[in-house]
């Protein structure tokens, strides 16, 4: 009963989003105020039914009721209730529900919070995120539904793959879906702005909180997702460059893109086209991603399905989205008046520059994704790209990237003179440089010597431009209470957001250089009693005892770690077996730290009490998540800027009074 | 030409040549790092370098896998049910390694014709068989079948 509730719900939901698709759109067209009125209806109905189908979907895991496909493949009595809920975004069907959710989410989101938008732009915007959905819908219903019911009902569930029981993707697609699913409302703004023909400041001002409330959200699931491939997958890996990772870099490079290009829409109204044209990519990246993860065309551990019918469907789909979308560009583009001039020496050439930088890299890592895929349909034979390739590329693009980073937010607008940029930069260019030598020359007999003095020299750079911003700005108000009334008063969020999120970049450079080129690994034999020395530690392995989980066995090791006399840690690495699906897996035991981790695994029993091990010694790898928090916080804060509330309430009154009447011209 | 104009002009050919230098270098960088797989009938039949980064896939085949006595060093051989290929390999192997299951191994040919692994991929799901490994299959099954043909025609 329950599971059909669900269907029926997901239809109606399909019926609203078509209403919300059509009529709003058609009314804001031929100015009719009933059928503009319809959007948020509409709107709040479509969240109501899909939410109540992800309902049902829950419920049906949490009863065990077997008799749905889906929830009898991925669901299983013996299941700890947390992971009940999350199996329902285990797998295909439900990840997909979930994605229809949030986007539904988000459209009520926009309704509720942007209630200052114009009615005829709110209605346009409403409707382009119901046209996404319809998609999205129907993909649903059409070729996955999960509430599918199977006969014979069997007894026991087929049990979440054992991958996913664990917190870390319990949380991490809810987060990324919420990015990618959050860059359609940038989409959806820009297409609004396009059949609009009003590409101006309020639309850059009105679509950047959102903007970067979606990137946050793609960067704590992007962050979450590394943390969890280092600690569940039992290598020490914390990035592969697999193509689904790929997948969810690219919408985020573009987005941070986008992010920097509306600031100079909407502070200097130039870039007008080019920050549409990066909505428009940025979506098209996350459908793509969705594309590629979910269709099965590439080769990953994320890859679900291999059903053509299911890749046809999302190809058409991707097509029509992005060349409908194009097609509006290539239309309506050229009407856009040109933006505010800048000199050449100028924060905006600055930005353009990253931009430039930022699109280069995302090219690059398409075409690394896409490159298997092309020559495997040219019959050029089956190719992987290699992991190096990927490095190199950031290698040669990233300190670039870097430095325009640290000079951006020193110059000003419009026109910057060179010599006073330069002596601003002083300071920070010998400071940095300095640091690089001082990190560099003590390993000069190694080979790499060279990078971790470029990686320090950019980190520095990094923080000390950002503090001589920090020191110019608050040379007039008093220190921290300084900056405490510009955040309240004054709405300079978006300032601190920035300085705290190039600040993230800083210690994310940091740690990533750090922990590739001193890690230190070793794979080995050890028999119960042995002791193995390991980067100024010794480690101790005591055995493997048998334990029992919840619902798994295992083989529990022991491993004590001293440094000289001292215990530092007891590390506890596990290699379980799931009762259900029987495929073994790793769990490491990890002592993390400020400074560094100590990881161990086990590898497999090779008899007489033998183990293979695999020990681990990863100095700063914390550093890359805490690079990547203090980015989504910096974000956060930026998103949380007074101004935006502000001045959109004040511009918002005055142009519902004249863009209404502009439409009705026009 | 206006002097604003040309300065305008230098920047941009100077951005234009930074980022295709950048380019150049990244799609040189391309080409090296470009793996091509290979089935062990191709490589038997000589058609993979040696000493060149490939891969190779195939179903571990039965009994095949010998450990060496004091060592993590593995050796086992993976078929596509035509022709088969030694591979070595030290290291840890991953959770999904067993015999019958098809995998892929990432590392160079030796001049002896072992393929020296630095990297063994069995996929996190006991159904799954690597794309790659299930065409080499099929290939070598229906060669297998158009040879017996062959076979039968001339007798």
């Amino acid at each position: 009963m329950i599971p059909e509730l669900g269907n029926f719900a997901l239809v109606l939901g399909l019926t609203l989003a078509l209403v919300l698709a059509v009529f709003p759109m058609i009314g804001s067209l031929n100015n009719t105020p009933g059928w503009v009125a319809l959007a948020r209806p509409a709107a709040w109905g479509q969240f109501f039914f899909v939410a109540v189908a992800f309902a049902c979907l829950v419920y049906a895991f949490l009863a065990d009721d077997f008799s749905v496909l889906y929830v009898s493949r991925n669901g299983n009595t013996q299941l700890p209730t947390l992971y009940k809920v999350s199996a329902v975004w285990g797998a295909h069907e439900g990840s997909l529900l979930l994605w229809a959710l949030i986007l539904s989410s988000w459209t009520v989101a926009v309704s509720l919070f942007a209630r200052d938008l114009p009615a005829i732009v709110m209605a346009r915007v409403l409707s382009v995120m119901g046209m996404i959905s319809i998609g999205f819908v129907s993909f649903l219903l059409f070729t996955s539904n999960p509430f599918d019911r199977r006969f014979p009902v069997p007894a026991e569930g087929g049990d979440l793959n054992p991958l996913l029981q664990d917190f870390g993707l319990a949380v991490h697609p809810p987060m990324l879906y919420m990015g990618y699913v959050g860059l359609s409302v940038a989409f959806s703004f820009a297409i609004a702005a396009l059949i609009g023909g009003k590409l101006d400041a309020a639309w850059a001002r009105w679509s950047r909180p959102w903007t970067t409330v979606a990137w946050v959200f793609l960067t704590i699931g992007i962050t979450l997702g590394s943390w969890w491939a280092y600690y569940e997958l039992g290598w020490g890996g914390w990035w592969f460059w697999d193509p689904v990772e790929n997948a969810s870099f690219m919408p985020w490079l573009a987005g941070t893109a986008l992010i920097h290009s509306l600031a100079v829409t909407e502070k200097r109204g130039a870039f007008k086209r080019w920050t549409v044209l990066l909505s428009l990519l940025a979506f098209s990246l996350s459908l793509l991603g969705t594309f590629l993860v979910r269709s099965g065309v590439l080769t990953s551990v994320h890859s679900f399905a291999a059903d053509p019918e299911r890749g046809l469907f999302i190809l058409v789909f991707l097509c029509i989205v992005i060349g409908g979308s194009l097609a509006l560009y290539a239309w309506r583009a050229p009407d856009v008046s040109g933006g505010g001039r800048f000199d050449m020496v100028s924060r905006e050439t600055l930005l353009l520059g990253n931009n430039l930088l930022l699109i280069v890299i995302t090219a690059f890592i398409l075409l690394g994704t896409l490159a298997p895929l092309v020559y495997d349909a040219l019959g050029w034979g089956k190719i992987s790209v290699g992991f190096p390739w990927f490095t190199t590329m950031l290698i040669i693009f990233a300190p670039f990237m870097i430095l325009l980073m640290g000079m951006a937010p020193l110059a000003r607008w419009k026109h910057q003179d060179a010599g006073e940029l330069l002596r601003q930069l002083r300071i920070a260019f010998l400071v940095s440089v300095g640091a690089g030598l001082v990190a560099a020359l003590p390993l000069l007999h190694e080979g790499w010597s060279l990078w971790v003095g470029e990686a320090v020299m950019l980190s520095v750079w990094l923080a000390a431009t950002l503090s001589i911003g920090l020191r110019q700005r608050l040379r007039n108000r008093k220190g921290l209470a300084g900056i405490w009334r510009d955040l309240r008063l004054k709405g300079s969020g978006s300032y601190y957001g920035m300085v705290m999120a190039h600040f993230g970049i800083a210690i994310f450079v940091i740690g990533v250089t750090v922990v590739t080129l001193f890690d230190v690994e070793k794979d080995l034999r050890m028999s119960p009693g042995e002791t193995v020395e390991l980067a100024g530690h010794a480690f101790l392995f005591e055995g493997v005892a048998a334990h029992r989980g919840p619902n798994y066995r295992s083989d529990l090791g022991t491993v004590r770690v001293y440094k000289g006399e001292r215990e530092v840690a007891v590390l506890k690495p596990e290699k379980r077996t799931y009762l259900v699906q029987t495929k073994p897996m790793t769990e490491a035991g990890i002592d993390a730290g400020f400074t560094r981790d100590i990881y161990v695994s086990l590898g497999e029993a090779l008899g007489g009490g033998d183990w293979s091990l695999r020990l681990y010694y990863k100095p700063l790898v914390r550093w890359i998540w805490l690079g990547g928090i203090f980015i989504a916080l910096g974000g956060l804060l930026a998103a949380s800027d007074k101004r935006y509330r502000m001045a959109v309430r004040r511009r918002a009154s005055a142009l519902a009074r004249g863009g209404l009447a502009a439409e009705g011209r026009s | 030409m206006h002097p604003k104009r040309k300065k305008r002009l230098y920047l941009i050919a100077l951005m234009v040549a930074g980022v295709g230098i950048g380019i150049g270098l990244a799609l040189n960088a391309f080409n090296d790092n470009l793996m091509f797989f290979y089935s062990p009938s191709e490589v038997v039949a000589g058609e993979a370098p040696s000493g060149h980064p490939i891969r190779v896939g195939g179903l571990v085949t039965n009994g095949s896998v010998k450990r060496q006595e004091n060592g993590l060093t593995v050796l086992f051989d993976v078929t596509d049910n035509a022709e088969t290929v030694t591979v070595e390999y030290t290291g840890i192997l991953p959770d999904l390694f067993r015999e019958g299951q098809g995998i892929v191994a990432r590392g160079r040919l030796d001049t002896d014709g072992v393929f020296v692994a630095e990297e063994v991929l069995a996929k996190h799901d006991e159904n799954y068989m690597p794309p790659e490994v299930a065409d080499a299959l099929q290939t070598a099954h229906q060669e297998g079948v158009e040879a017996a043909a062959q076979g039968s025609a001339t007798q």
